[in-house]
């Protein structure tokens, strides 16, 4: 519960970057990041109470069958509450201020992301706003990100 | 009647703030030390100890030369202290140890032997956090925070005026870092850290310690415990996700709640009982959320009830009474600090002295709302 203190200023001359954190796909999250991987966002379901879940875990947090699935989402969500970061993290250094996001899945779960292909401004991030998915190469890994999505109408009156 | 339990000495370390001369076992020591002094008692009379992680229940008990027929390494977040309290309630009453030696150390700002923040990268933040670039709890315990703004309505400026209420405390506060006051507007007019939180909504970064001495009353008094007894009326603890974004409800804390209740029905106590109280502020958030879920006000009230001035020096509910996280200190885990505040109102020895304090009622958080405890404390018994 704490503000840690900012980075220490950058000593003469060029420095090698510092890498993004890269997750590291353990036995129960694998099929999340294999599905990233293939372009699609999935998450657990339970069949037996047919309940989508996240985060992987091997049984329903809900009702406690092992009876699950993966599943693909459709990738469409809406922006639950967010930060704009002003302390950027390590490799983020050269992002400005960026949104750090918890977005709700049209399949009701929720997950961390960052909102990206918008300047993170507070009038730009509006709560319930759409979104989809869209995936970042890194590390060899993709990471799900989200970026607005714009009703079909407004797209067919850009169009 | 179950046994009744009482703090029976309550210390800080000598001193708060920016110690790069003292390791994290060190402040741990000198609390445990200070603590032990104020109860009067001797490292022998102890035969239990309670602490967390790094450095740990065993070394502290070993380091000080005591011999432990019970330990509790409960570590859970800030609140872990008011954890081992309720622990060690159950473990006196059950005859498992007779007196219970708390301590904490941090070395939350010099990271003097101190432990590394950053997640391993299969870990569950590893994985689902740290890829998104937050940076410790300041961007991940606000998460919640616009979308609790957005429900109820709270606005930037009842956000603000929780830092102003508790550097209204710390002006009369000596040992606070954070002494002068502030307005509306130099909150508002401070860095932005991560918005909608600026600087003066954040909590201090500092190094500290405190220790507690937890028996049963009738062992208090044989073994002469100088000080007023601070009596343990009633505890509850619960938890909620390890992950910020898992919290089922942005903008309520079920883990405080759960804790609140438990505690409130153990102490037989209403809300018109409480005269002081303590919440965990890592951030001025966190003490609108506490104001709701332990269930002193109604859903969305919170704000302009801080805004109004009840939380504040002569209100009607005096809260953070030290100036808190905000402006007294933050080690990184806050919790033993909202209790030392407590147990000195209870004895009527704060420097802020609140008028009359009988029932203080003590909520502290761990992580990011993922785990809660409450304390209900009383200058008598039951
Ligand atoms: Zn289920």
């Amino acid at each position: 519960m704490s503000v840690p203190a900012p980075p220490p200023p950058p000593p003469d001359g060029p420095r090698p970057p510092v890498p993004k954190p890269v997750p590291k796909p353990t036995p129960d999250t694998l099929p999340f990041w294999e599905g990233a991987a293939a372009g699609e966002l999935r998450v657990q379901r339970c069949t037996a109470c047919a309940r989508h879940y996240f985060y992987p875990r091997p049984a329903c947090p809900r009702c406690g069958s092992q009876d699950v699935e993966w599943v693909a989402t459709g990738g469409r969500a809406t922006l639950y509450s967010y930060v704009i970061s002003h302390r950027p993290a390590p490799g983020f250094e050269h992002e400005g201020p960026y949104a750090i996001a918890v977005v709700e899945l049209e399949e009701g779960v929720r997950m961390m992301t960052n909102i990206v292909n918008v300047e993170a401004t507070p009038e730009n991030l509006v709560l319930d706003m759409p979104l989809r998915v869209v995936f970042e190469e890194r590390g060899g890994v993709r990471l799900p990100l989200f970026e607005p999505a714009y009703e079909p109408a407004a797209e067919a009156a850009e169009g | 009647m179950s046994v009744r339990i009482v703090i029976a000495g309550a210390a800080e370390t000598d001193e708060l703030g920016k110690l790069p001369h003292m390791s994290a076992t060190q402040l741990h020591l000198q609390a445990a030390r200070n603590a032990l002094a104020d109860a009067g008692l001797g490292k022998d009379d102890i035969d239990g100890v309670a602490t967390v992680g790094t450095p740990g229940p065993i070394q502290i008990a070993h380091a000080l030369g005591i011999t432990p027929a019970w330990l509790d390494g409960t570590g859970v977040g800030g609140s872990s202290f008011l954890f081992h309290v309720r622990h060690a309630v159950a473990a006196i009453r059950a005859g498992l140890c007779h007196t219970v030696l708390i301590t904490h150390g941090e070395s939350g700002r010099s990271r003097v032997g101190a432990p590394r923040f950053a997640p391993a990268p299969d870990s569950l933040p590893g994985q689902f956090e740290a890829p998104y670039g937050v940076l410790g709890p300041a961007t991940t315990f606000t998460l919640t925070a616009l979308r609790y703004m957005k429900e109820t309505g709270l606005t930037h400026e009842q956000l603000a005026e929780v830092a102003v209420a508790q550097r209204r405390w710390s002006h009369l506060n000596p040992r606070a870092m954070m002494r002068e006051p502030i307005t509306v507007e130099d909150v508002l007019a401070s860095r932005m850290v991560a918005y909608p939180f600026h600087l003066l909504e954040c909590c201090l970064v500092t190094d500290g310690g405190g220790a507690l001495v937890v028996t049963s009353e009738e062992r208090a008094r044989a073994l002469g415990t100088p000080r007023p007894p601070v009596y343990v009326l009633g505890s509850g603890e619960s938890a909620e996700s390890p992950i910020i974004s898992q919290m089922e409800d942005f903008t309520t804390s079920a883990a405080f709640r759960r804790a609140g209740e438990a505690a409130f029905a153990e102490a037989k106590i209403s809300h018109a009982d409480v005269d002081h109280l303590m919440i965990y502020d890592a951030f001025a958030h966190v003490p609108i959320y506490g104001l709701e879920d332990l269930g002193f006000v109604g859903r969305g009230e919170a704000g302009a009830f801080i805004a109004e001035g009840h939380t504040s020096p002569g209100g009607r509910l005096p809260m953070n009474t030290n100036g808190g996280g905000l402006s007294y200190t933050h080690t990184g885990m806050y919790g033993m600090f909202a209790i030392q505040e407590s147990v000195r109102q209870l004895r009527g020895e704060a420097a802020a002295q609140v008028p009359g304090v009988e029932v203080s009622v003590v909520l502290g958080n761990g992580g990011m709302f993922a785990s809660a405890a409450t304390l209900v404390l009383a200058d008598r018994e039951g």
